[in-house]
């Protein structure tokens, strides 16, 4: 593993969120969701921290980390895409999308790209059936998308 | 206490209000078999996941099967532990546990002690019905204890004791479904997590999944070369629980035919480990009073309670826990580390055989002690003082290798000088027991006067946590003992928060003292094993026509030619060592 050193400030930060909490053992689920949120994403330092913090061992927090899907080790791209793989999505071939998304961009579901600009997960239905299938980049929603818009989602974002 | 009547296997059973269908069961002699389940009475240590489901029944009018060690009796049940409905569900579930199991029997270590096994041949499984993907994960070994997670079935025994019973928190499950794994934090090796090898894991894991490292083979070595002298001590707990392993009652004493045994395999010396814990009891007991009276004087850099460090599981407990408390616990080294200088030291050096030809090996109910003996500050030039340290159970395969008859040996007496030992030193097998040697020793040069009766029965006990005021002469004495490393830890947050009201405490890592070590026979749950083992330890203590460390002839002998006095400049460079914080930087990778 990498060591990751988190500065100063992070660990002050993190430590603000635990204590947002009373430090108490039971509210490790919402002190990892609200980590993930400000840091993207949930590295060893950061859980030795928290399992300090929580007076937990840190196996059980990487327990906890690994149990729930939501949490990940890896961080994410600067651009987030999100393929929902709900019924509706699916059905309307959600699949050849993602597809298209891992040939694109070369990595596959999980990973971030080289560049860091972009990383690929899956999803389980974000309530816009009507639109299926439907893709998420960063907090923006594309509706209707076919294997055939993919490139030009990415470019849209290539150059930024 | 309100009671609840039903009906078992057509058996009328009345029992308390919240006990479980496995308990009822129990009282009117019907065993449901169990897995993932595990209790030790008496101490406070369950575990019910509910998740193997081998324990299921049938509950007349419920729909589905109803796990029988995590559902509650109720008023007028009708239960059928073995219909052919119980019967089917329970052997598939073992099957579906055995399509991800791999079919090592034959040369698994564990093999006739695995519970698994005897599941399968008791629910008759005669062949493996269901394929499919099997688990493959790296095997972990670490200088005491290996992990080969394909064999474990997530019974979550060992991740109890772990953390529910020891707070060490090295082992947790970890991802989900057919990925899911018992590890530590970001799987790391065990050696680099705070684990404390004190084995409780191993001890309870009911397949091959955690075995200790055996030294068997290099023992083995040591004996067929001709040009090594190799000596072998065994601790006191040894005695007490081998017998188990030839058939023999719990609590059988089998001192002499362990030592008939050993001089048969080859060993040139045959010691005892109980020699060194009297020397220990010299070594603590005169820094007890060493930092007693200054104490007592107003020497405000005395720190007290002084707290044993025989245990090495619980030496690496604080190294890891607790490092701002590292000046708190004595300096003498374990019995079996004092033993190791000695015997290369001073023995050899009367011999005349250099260190470098001499192999001390130990017999230890512990895994703790692999790991000890490996320490580098353990060590001279990369000579360890002791080369290797075998389990009660591998010392048990040994011997069967040997075509030894175990049960038809004679009674044997230890070699001298340093087999000779007293019943202060038989007692540090047993939670209470290092506390009570020393305070035989201590009362006596303290006071000046002889005690009436040796036993101190006020530190005897199984209870989790034991307090006791003595009476040296005027002055109370207090102390407390833990046994089990959560309970320690309870102690120690005391002494960190300055609330302890203690001047001496007693440590040890294991649920029973070294009887309960993770390195002793396997007791399968039953805590009356533990018990019997305490018992016969006692008995072995007033059988001794010795019962106090600093009476052992030997070791006034040992003092008058070689270290001087206690605490000594001898003893201090052979006698004492040092701890490391090792509380950082446990898991990121340098």
């Amino acid at each position: 593993m990498a060591k990751i050193k988190l500065s100063e400030k992070k660990i002050a930060e993190l430590k603000e969120v635990c204590k947002s909490f009373n430090n108490e053992k039971g509210e490790l689920i919402n002190v990892l969701h609200k980590a993930q949120s400000i840091f993207g994403y949930l590295p060893a330092e950061l859980q030795e921290v928290i399992a300090k913090e929580l007076n937990v061992s840190v196996a059980h927090v990487y327990g906890v980390v690994t149990f729930y899907s939501f949490f990940t080790m890896t961080p994410k791209g600067e651009h987030p895409i999100s393929i929902c793989l709900g019924t509706a999505c699916y059905v309307r071939g959600a699949e050849k999308v993602l597809e298209e998304f891992k040939r694109v961009l070369k990595i596959q579901v999980g990973e971030t790209s080289a560049d860091g600009k972009f990383s690929l997960s899956c999803l389980r239905c974000v309530g816009a059936c009507g639109l299926a299938p439907v893709v998420l980049v960063g907090e923006k929603v594309y509706g209707r998308v076919s294997p055939d818009g993919v490139k030009d989602i990415v470019a849209e974002y290539s150059n930024l | 206490m309100e009671m609840v009547k039903l009906t078992i296997d057509g058996k009328p059973v009345e029992v308390e209000k919240d006990t479980t269908i496995l308990k009822a069961a129990k009282t009117i002699g019907i065993d449901i078999p169990t897995l993932c389940y595990f209790q030790l009475k008496d101490m406070n240590i369950e575990n019910r996941p509910g998740g193997c489901r081998i324990c299921v029944v049938e509950v007349v009018g419920r729909r589905n099967l109803a796990p029988a060690c995590s559902t509650n009796v109720a008023k007028d049940m009708v239960i059928n532990t073995h219909s052919i409905r119980v019967l089917n569900a329970r052997r598939t579930v073992l099957e579906l546990i055995l399509s991800d199991h791999p079919a090592e029997c034959l040369t698994c270590a564990k093999s006739g002690c695995c519970e698994l096994q005897t599941m399968a041949q008791q629910l008759g499984v005669r062949e493996l019905p269901y394929q499919g993907e099997q688990s493959t994960y790296r095997k972990d070994t670490s200088p005491a204890i290996i992990r080969d997670v394909d064999k474990c079935i997530m019974c979550r025994r060992c991740e109890m004791m772990c953390n529910e019973v020891q707070t060490v928190g090295a082992l947790s499950a970890v991802n989900r479904g057919f990925m899911a794994v018992v590890a530590p934090a970001f799987e790391m090796n065990l050696e680099k997590s705070p684990c404390t090898y004190c084995g409780q894991c191993v001890s309870v894991c009911p397949t091959g999944a955690l075995t200790e490292v055996d030294h068997s083979r290099n023992v083995i070595n040591s004996l067929a070369d001709p040009t090594k002298t190799v000596v072998v001590q065994t601790a006191p707990a040894v005695r007490a629980a081998l017998g188990e392993e030839f058939g023999l009652a719990p609590g059988t004493l089998v001192t002499g035919k362990m030592v008939a045994a050993l001089r048969r395999l080859g060993f040139n010396y045959v010691f005892d480990t109980d020699f060194a814990a009297d020397l220990t009891i010299m070594e603590e007991g005169s820094e007890l009073l060493d930092r007693l009276t200054r104490y007592l004087k107003g020497d405000q850099s005395v720190k007290l309670p002084i707290l044993t460090s025989c245990c090495p599981g619980w030496v690496n407990f604080f190294e890891h826990n607790f490092p701002e408390l590292m000046d708190v616990p004595s300096t003498a080294k374990s019995p079996q580390q004092m033993f190791g200088p000695i015997a290369k030291e001073y023995f050899g050096k009367k011999l005349g055989i250099d260190r470098k030809n001499m192999i001390v090996v130990s017999i230890m109910p512990c895994l703790a002690k692999k790991y000890e003996c490996q320490r580098e500050e353990f060590k001279v030039n990369g000579d360890p003082d002791v080369n290797f340290s075998l389990s009660t159970r591998e010392l048990a395969h040994l011997i069967k290798s040997a075509n030894i008859d175990f049960n038809s040996l004679p009674d044997e007496d230890f070699d001298n000088p340093l087999g000779e030992s007293t019943g202060a030193g038989v007692i540090f097998a047993n939670t209470g027991g290092v506390i009570e040697a020393a305070c035989r020793t201590a009362y006596e040069l303290y006071t000046g006067k002889k005690l009436e009766k040796v036993e101190f029965n006020e530190l005897r006990g199984l209870e989790n946590i034991r307090h006791a005021t003595l009476d040296f002469n005027g002055l109370p004495i207090k102390i407390g003992i833990a046994h089990g490393l959560g309970n320690a830890r309870k102690l120690l947050e005391d002494v960190q928060a300055g609330k302890s009201q203690f001047h001496a405490i007693e440590i040890m890592a294991c649920p029973g003292g070294c009887i309960g070590g993770g390195g002793q026979p396997f007791h399968h749950g039953d805590s009356e094993i533990i018990k019997k083992r305490a018992a016969a330890i006692y008995r072995e203590d007033e059988g001794k026509p010795i019962r106090k460390s600093h009476e052992n002839p030997f070791i006034i002998k040992l003092y008058e030619e070689f270290l001087g006095k206690p605490l000594g400049e001898m003893s201090h460079h052979l006698l004492h060592t040092h701890y490391f914080d090792k509380s950082q930087g446990t898991f990121v990778d340098e």
